[in-house]
């Protein structure tokens, strides 16, 4: 029985942290979610979309994560419970809103879920969240591990609604997509009805109209919440402690570092030296709780990921105690036992500690070690990451990059964020040049399409993914058509949010439950805000190519290419190949072929190998999905496409 | 039948291949097969990016006793499972130790920077003494090729499923697998699936002794 339908309590799944998120969500009765795709974030809305039918629950991607937020307190302000989720990177866009929502305050319970991603494993950063929670005077959750993650998000709606505040649950990716078991309760039962009071006096929050003015009189109501939700805290079953009464050392973490920290403690067998305070409430810090422990040692140390958070909110607590505590020493982020840069894991933590308590460890025996050295041990090639065999942009960026090389002046490609963003490596032909935030890449080419008057010649242009248009491109793509500043943007149109596991966007029909929907169309939008518009299918590469050099040389405006095509592993395309390809051994020339193995060497489509003994390509069956684009690229045309009957 | 005891607590797992093989799926297919035998499992994945075509593992913690961390410390896998030839040594490099055991499927795929020409693949030879002079228990089977014998490649990953559950290292039972199958894949598919999942496990219930190479 799926584990969103499942109402027997005490049941156990294994659960995503992201799907544990959800459960939670469900069983303190949520009514509406909204969130924008993100890894490691999509799952959480993902999943409640699946049961919104059933459960009767209001589900959407939004188009960004300011606009999701804003859906979300709607729902809030309307006394339903809401839930609005995102990865770090959301937390900037919807922050603007954020701060104007916690000075507002909230009705029925709302949270905000944000999902870091400590070491950027799948980021163009690496971003901290938990400084949102400070920096607003809201209060901040944590999970230490999977029960917890369904725990708190459950939780998290009922502070909220006790302290009529949004309330921010903090995930890390190796929260968000690791699993573990998960005890079930129950789901929610209560049915909810929305209306929005707003016939009140303006300085009551909870029926008058929703405003985050009068300022101070809205900030001081906000911060005598802030001081009530530490004294709840203090009592919080999310702060844990394990270990000796009066610890050598004792090691405060939160979030997936628990985990880890957990771990070097047993790896090292230091369970008596050791306590470990494990906080699932990390702001405000509950100050009692903190001087009760900082009370029994003199040695302190701080595993957290990302940023030194609760290295310095707590040493602002230690020093606010001293007299009755006592000096102490902290190691942490600061003085380098722990690193700065990156995600940690057990060997890290281990390493900090082994440091500290003098005790030695090996994660291999130099024995085995000895073994790599071996003249007969392979070595292992790298594995670069590429797009995908048969995605449409392996083919846009070999137009795009073969239009620039014709054009020869010179021009670049501002990048922007999806898969796409791999245009900057040897996959995407190194084309695109800068990279930062979603939309970045058109606000970037707009202010570059601006510098002829510094005797800028270089051709501009920049790219963007469909969901990203939507986004954060819209308004780039308005200021450069307003200021006439001259480049072109080359819409990567592949009908999905493929990067994240193709969540619905406005372009498409569809919406997040499955329900029709307009789509909204960035051909005509464009058009509208009177740029020049191109459509064409990338597998086509001579016809884009002329295109887009057509379009390059236009001297003035904006001009946009539209290159529609569906990513190749779209529900639709999966197991379906358009074409059989085989190669005629008797027509391809191998290295002397003259093209500098134009197939292999640069083309680099995983699907299409190189048979060393035979000299020749190879198409793998198993990796070609049969899109049929290599065989335009062969010039001795050995490349042979059949379309599959 | 008898139940499988855990041979370590935690047991530590590692699935790795490269993006795009089904790594999360096989991974998600086995813990969900373990998870009903009463057990905890903490998997932790590489998702997004790291998927394009890069290598990913999954790292599967099974114990009687509790979650733990869902990343394997360094030298403490027990059995190391790689849907690629060469990947099965990228892991051994980090995870490996003299008691490991692994399981590789033979069919290789090539990186970007070998289909370029700049960087060199080892033969299957070579990358067969390599894993085999790093675990002392090692399976070799051509999990792709026999999956394309079924009619798609993809079930290798189920083959390798099987192959693990002929291993008897650990409890997982074919019962349980048909009941996950049911559970995440449309009827449809389970008659193909039980096929693959039962190639696998007779292919490394055939061996036995120290090193094992059947593909
Ligand atoms: S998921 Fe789609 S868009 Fe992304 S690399 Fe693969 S084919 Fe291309
Ligand atoms: S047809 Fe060519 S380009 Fe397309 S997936 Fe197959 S090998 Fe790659």
């Amino acid at each position: 029985m799926s584990f969103l339908t499942d109402n027997r309590e005490g049941i156990q799944h294994l659960l995503m942290g992201n799907e544990a998120i959800a459960r939670g969500a469900l069983e303190a009765g949520v009514n509406v979610a909204s969130g924008y795709p993100g890894t490691p974030s999509s799952e959480i809305i993902e999943t409640l979309a699946r049961v919104s039918g059933e459960r009767n629950l209001y589900v959407e991607w939004s188009t960004n994560e300011k606009v999701a937020l804003e859906v979300a307190a709607a729902a809030s302000f309307a006394k339903l419970r809401s839930l609005c989720a995102m990865k770090q990177v959301g937390m900037n866009v919807a922050s603007d809103f954020l701060l104007h929502l916690a000075l507002c305050g909230t009705r029925g319970g709302m949270v905000v879920v944000t999902c870091d991603d400590p070491g950027a494993l799948s980021s163009s950063n690496e971003g901290e969240s938990r400084h949102f929670a400070r920096m607003f005077e809201i209060p901040l959750l944590e999970p230490g591990d999977f029960q917890e993650a369904k725990n708190m998000a459950k939780w998290a709606f009922e502070l909220s609604e006790e302290i009529r505040n949004v309330v921010i649950v903090r995930s890390v990716t190796r929260v968000s997509h690791a699993s573990g078991n998960v005890k079930l309760g129950r789901l929610s039962q209560t049915q909810r009805h929305a209306e929005f009071k707003y016939d009140d006096d303006a300085l009551e929050t909870y029926e008058g109209p929703a405003e985050s003015t009068p300022v101070g009189h809205k900030h001081t109501l906000q911060q005598e919440k802030i001081k009530k939700v530490a004294e709840i805290f203090e009592e919080s079953p999310f702060n844990t402690y394990h270990g000796p009464e009066k610890p050598e050392l004792l090691i405060i973490t939160s979030s997936v570092c628990n985990l880890y920290t957990k771990e070097a403690i047993n790896l090292l067998g230091v369970e008596e030296r050791v306590g470990l305070l494990k906080l699932g409430t990390t702001w405000p810090l509950p100050p009692k709780l903190l001087k009760r422990y900082l009370s029994t040692t003199d040695k302190i140390m701080i595993v957290e990921e990302v940023l030194p958070f609760l290295e310095e909110n707590i040493k602002i607590l230690a020093a606010e105690q001293a007299k009755e505590i006592g000096a102490k020493t902290f190691y942490g982020k600061n003085d380098g036992s722990i690193p700065s840069v990156g995600e940690l894991n057990p060997d890290l933590v281990v390493l900090a500690l082994s440091k500290i308590l003098s005790t030695g460890y090996m994660a291999m025996p130099s024995e085995y070690k000895k073994r790599f050295q071996d003249s007969s041990f392979v070595v292992v090639p790298d594995r670069g990451r590429t797009f995908c065999p048969g995605c449409p942009h392996r083919a846009s960026f070999w137009s795009i990059h073969n239009a620039l090389q014709m054009d020869n002046r010179k021009g670049f490609v501002c990048g922007d964020i999806g898969c796409y963003a791999m245009g900057r490596l040897s996959c995407g032909f190194n084309t695109t040049k800068t990279l930062h935030a979603m939309g970045s890449g058109t606000g970037l080419a707009s202010g570059f399409g601006k510098l002829a008057k510094f005797g800028m010649d270089q051709p501009v242009l920049a790219v963007c993914g469909d969901s990203t248009f939507f986004h954060a491109v819209m308004p780039a793509l308005v200021n450069a058509v307003h200021h006439n500043s001259n480049i072109t943007l080359v819409v990567l149109d592949n009908s999905g949010t493929a990067m994240t596991g193709f969540q619905p966007h406005p372009g498409l029909t569809v919406n997040a439950m499955g329900e029709e929907a307009p789509a909204i169309d960035i051909a005509k939008v464009c058009e509208a805000m009177g740029a020049v518009v191109e459509i064409r299918d990338p597998f086509d590469l001579e016809g884009t190519r002329n295109t887009l050099n057509r379009l390059i040389e236009k001297e003035e405006g904006v001009k946009v290419f539209i290159l529609r095509q569906g990513c190749a592993l779209s529900p639709e395309k999966r197991h379906a190949k358009e074409y059989d390809m085989r190669i005629d051994e008797a027509l391809c020339l191998g290295e002397d072929c003259g093209c500098n193995r134009l197939c292999t060497r640069i083309f680099q489509c995983p699907g299409l190998i190189w048979d060393r003994e035979k000299n020749r390509a190879m198409i793998d069956e198993v990796l070609c999905v049969g899109c049929g684009v290599c065989s335009s690229i062969c010039p001795a045309e050995a490349i042979k496409k059949e379309e599959v009957a | 039948m008898g139940k499988t005891q855990l041979s370590k607590d935690p047991y530590n797992m590692v699935v790795t291949g490269v993006g795009g093989q089904g790594n999360v799926m096989a991974s998600r297919v086995l813990s969900n097969m373990l998870i009903r035998n009463g057990y905890y499992v903490t998997v932790g994945e590489t998702f997004g990016a790291s998927q394009r075509g890069g290598s990913v593992m999954s790292h599967i913690r099974v114990s009687a006793q509790s979650v733990w961390s869902p990343q394997i410390p360094k030298g403490r896998a027990d059995l190391i499972v790689s849907l690629e030839p060469v990947e099965a040594i990228r892991v051994l490099e980090i995870y490996g130790n003299q008691k490991v055991k692994t399981l590789t499927n033979t069919r290789p795929i090539y990186p970007v920077g070998v289909i370029s020409g700049e960087l060199d693949y080892p033969s299957i030879e070579e990358i067969k003494a390599s894993v085999k002079n790093l675990s002392p228990t090692a399976w070799f089977i051509d999990a792709t090729d026999q999956a394309i014998k079924l009619g798609n490649p993809v079930l290798g990953n189920i083959i390798m499923i099987g192959a693990m559950s002929g291993m008897g290292e650990l409890p997982l039972y074919r019962e349980d697998f048909k009941e996950v199958i049911l559970d995440s894949l449309p009827e449809g598919n389970l008659n193909v699936n039980l096929k693959a999942f039962d190639i696998g496990a007779s292919m490394l219930r055939k061996q036995d002794g120290a090193v094992f190479d059947v593909s």
